[in-house]
């Protein structure tokens, strides 16, 4: 099967999965954005379901699929506000660390090392998808939202995140991420694949997708914080739905 | 019975600060479980403890909140002024509430009321438990989960644990932390007194040679209209003596010590005495543990501060920790962990050093120290700016933390 899955790419997160749940480690940025998306996802998810954001589980009743998962830093809490998760990543080193960790943490996470393609051949779907910080990685965007619009049923919706493609995201996520802060590995990210929002509209248009919104994330050096905000100059999100 | 319990937050210590942050916890729809060695009706019983404590307009706003003030209020003395002397200068600093607002600088509460008042609370409360008596044996923190093993047989599994066990926290020794002590060669002695003219509201502070000796205003009961608790630094050599003596010669040393501002005082039941120390644990936070009140940081008594820092702890642990359940996190995570230790450090230290210093300054009979700081006391007291600020800081609105829970930015 044809998957726009990256090899190399998967290699360079497979090497690092022990490291997923430390907070001060390879993911560290990771885990200090976690807070910021978790809070995107639930808000956009709650006003386009209709469902009240701050319930105990605001996300109860919605099945959700977590593409690009990794270690599960998205699942665990997705599934301690009330959703049905499922985790896929092409790393099977990840999905381990992801089994592990749920394991332990005592929550119930479909966990499979498979590509969106293949959930896509068994005519899988989900009231929404997400996907945070894979686009940048895959090989073919376009096949990839493909696949992603087909596991979203009509009416659900996707969230989406990535790194802009502007000289500051060069300096920030290449420059002073991988090189200067040590944040992360050299070579995580590659700059000639970072997508313009104008590109990302383009692309959700094209796969018969609505955007709804575009949402900047912003870092503070002063406070070491990351927040939401309108500036898309280096990492945004994006949610979309099926109509 | 059944043998394993879940909770969100296991917090070990049921007293004042264990309790109010069961409550702080449970009313965000976070499961807390409280155990404490002793039964609840011990701890709330008028001979366990004769301290009063001194609640801050920030503290008051905080307990405010939880729907816990308004079963204290009735029993909450105001503190309308704050009069700070020493010896037997005539020059004083007076703090007075009207110079910066409406509201009391304080109030003051017997630790008796406050512990009723919580324990009444906790078992109204909804997704809080109380499992009292039972002592942790062992608490297993996990990668996942800490798991506490009680006396009774029983576990509690949850994502964090709470250590507010006290100064002598055993569960903070248990995981290792060090934590620096100093011990001060003064013993606080405490009791409850009747005055013969009515306090006004007035806090008064007189630094002695032995150290601080505090007359708190407290609200009256049937027979003693104005009643006021007494705290009274001594020296530890000579602190034996006085509590030895009986009841009528007792009362002389008091007398002779606080001045006739008052008219006689007269002792009202028993006293009790409290070494004093200062206590800073290395660190308030390990792995899927923090400490919170006493157990992480225990201050020298002279500014009342203790409770209101324990309490500040609960403000911003709780806000943090209602955060991260809105968001799904797990609770015991680092990164939670990390900024609560942060958001913390700077208050507590500021504070140590603050009552350490006082102390220091005023426990202190050299000639010279004295002339400073009575000329100290009367410039603050001309210097109006200056003396609103550490208005400002005795009432606790200054801490950034508390003031954004409390939706108030910094005055």
């Amino acid at each position: 099967m044809n998957t726009t899955v990256d090899p190399q790419e998967i290699a360079q997160f497979a090497a690092i999965a022990d490291a997923w749940w430390d907070p001060d480690g390879a993911f560290r940025p990771l885990h200090r954005l976690n807070p910021v998306r978790l809070r995107y996802i639930r808000d956009r998810l709650c006003a386009h379901f209709w469902l009240d954001a701050q319930a105990p589980k605001p996300l109860a009743g919605l099945r959700l699929i977590d593409i690009g998962c990794g270690g599960g830093l998205l699942c665990e809490p997705l599934t301690r506000m009330g959703a049905t998760v499922t985790g896929i990543d092409a790393a099977a080193e990840g999905i381990a660390a992801a089994k592990a960790h749920a394991e332990e943490a005592g929550l119930a996470i479909d966990y499979r090392a498979v590509a969106a393609e293949t959930l896509v051949a068994a005519g899988e779907t989900f009231d929404a998808v997400i996907s945070m910080e894979v686009l940048e990685h895959v090989s073919d965007v376009s096949a990839f939202l493909a696949a992603c619009r087909d596991l979203t049923r009509p009416g659900g919706a996707m969230a989406l995140s990535t790194l802009n493609r502007t000289p500051k995201s060069y300096l920030m996520a290449i420059v002073g991420a991988e090189y200067v802060l040590r944040w992360l590995p050299r070579g995580t990210h590659n700059w000639k694949k970072f997508i313009r929002p104008s590109e990302l509209a383009a692309l959700l248009r094209r796969q018969g997708l609505e955007l709804v919104d575009l949402t900047g994330i912003e870092y503070s050096p002063l406070t070491d914080r990351f927040s939401a905000g309108p500036k898309l100059e280096v990492n945004y999100m994006a949610f979309a739905a099926r109509p | 019975m059944k043998n394993e319990l879940k909770a969100d937050v296991a917090i070990i210590g049921g007293g004042l600060v264990g309790l109010t942050l069961g409550r702080a916890l449970a009313l965000r729809g976070i499961a807390a479980c409280v155990i404490d060695r002793q039964p609840l009706e011990i701890m709330t019983d008028a001979a366990y403890d004769g301290r009063g404590s001194a609640i801050a307009l920030g503290s008051q706003q905080l307990l405010d909140s939880l729907g816990l003030w308004a079963d204290m209020a009735a029993q909450a003395g105001p503190i309308l002024d704050i009069r700070v002397s020493d010896g037997d200068s005539r020059l004083f600093l007076h703090y007075d509430h009207r110079e910066i607002g409406s509201d009391p600088m304080g109030w003051i509460v017997e630790n008796t009321v406050t512990r009723r008042v919580l324990a009444k609370a906790a078992g109204e409360t909804g997704g809080l438990t109380v499992i009292a008596p039972a002592a942790v044996e062992r608490l297993e923190r996990g990668a996942g989960r800490v798991v506490a093993h009680l006396s009774d047989g029983r576990t509690i599994r949850a994502a964090l644990a709470v250590a507010a066990d006290g100064k002598q926290s055993p569960t903070r020794e248990a995981a290792g932390i060090r934590a620096t002590r100093w011990d001060y060669p003064q013993t606080g002695i405490v009791c409850s007194v009747s005055l013969e003219r009515p306090h006004r509201g007035i806090a008064h502070e007189r630094f002695l040679p032995a150290g601080p000796f505090a007359l708190l205003p407290m609200t009256g009961i049937p027979g003693h209209p104005h009643r006021a608790s007494i705290v009274w630094t001594e020296r530890q050599a000579l602190a034996p003596a006085m509590l030895a003596l009986d009841d009528a010669d007792f009362s002389i040393e008091m007398n002779r010590r606080f001045g006739d501002y008052y008219g006689r005082l007269t002792l009202l039941g028993r006293r009790w005495s409290y070494p004093l120390s200062l206590l800073l644990a290395s660190r308030t936070t390990d792995h899927r543990l923090a400490l919170i009140g006493d157990a992480a940081h225990a201050i020298h008594p002279i500014a009342g501060q203790g409770l209101n820092l324990g309490l500040r702890d609960i403000a911003v642990l709780a806000d943090i920790l209602g955060e991260a359940q809105g968001l799904g996190l797990d609770l015991g995570d680092k990164s939670l962990l990390d900024e609560y230790a942060r958001r913390r450090r700077v208050d507590t230290l500021g504070l140590i050093a603050a009552t350490d210093g006082l102390n220091r300054l005023f426990s202190n009979d050299l000639a010279p120290v004295r002339l400073a700081r009575r000329l100290g006391l009367a410039t603050v007291n001309r210097l109006p700016p200056l003396k609103h600020l550490f208005m400002r800081h005795a009432m606790g609105t200054m801490g950034g933390s508390l003031g954004m829970l409390l939706g108030q930015g910094p005055r």
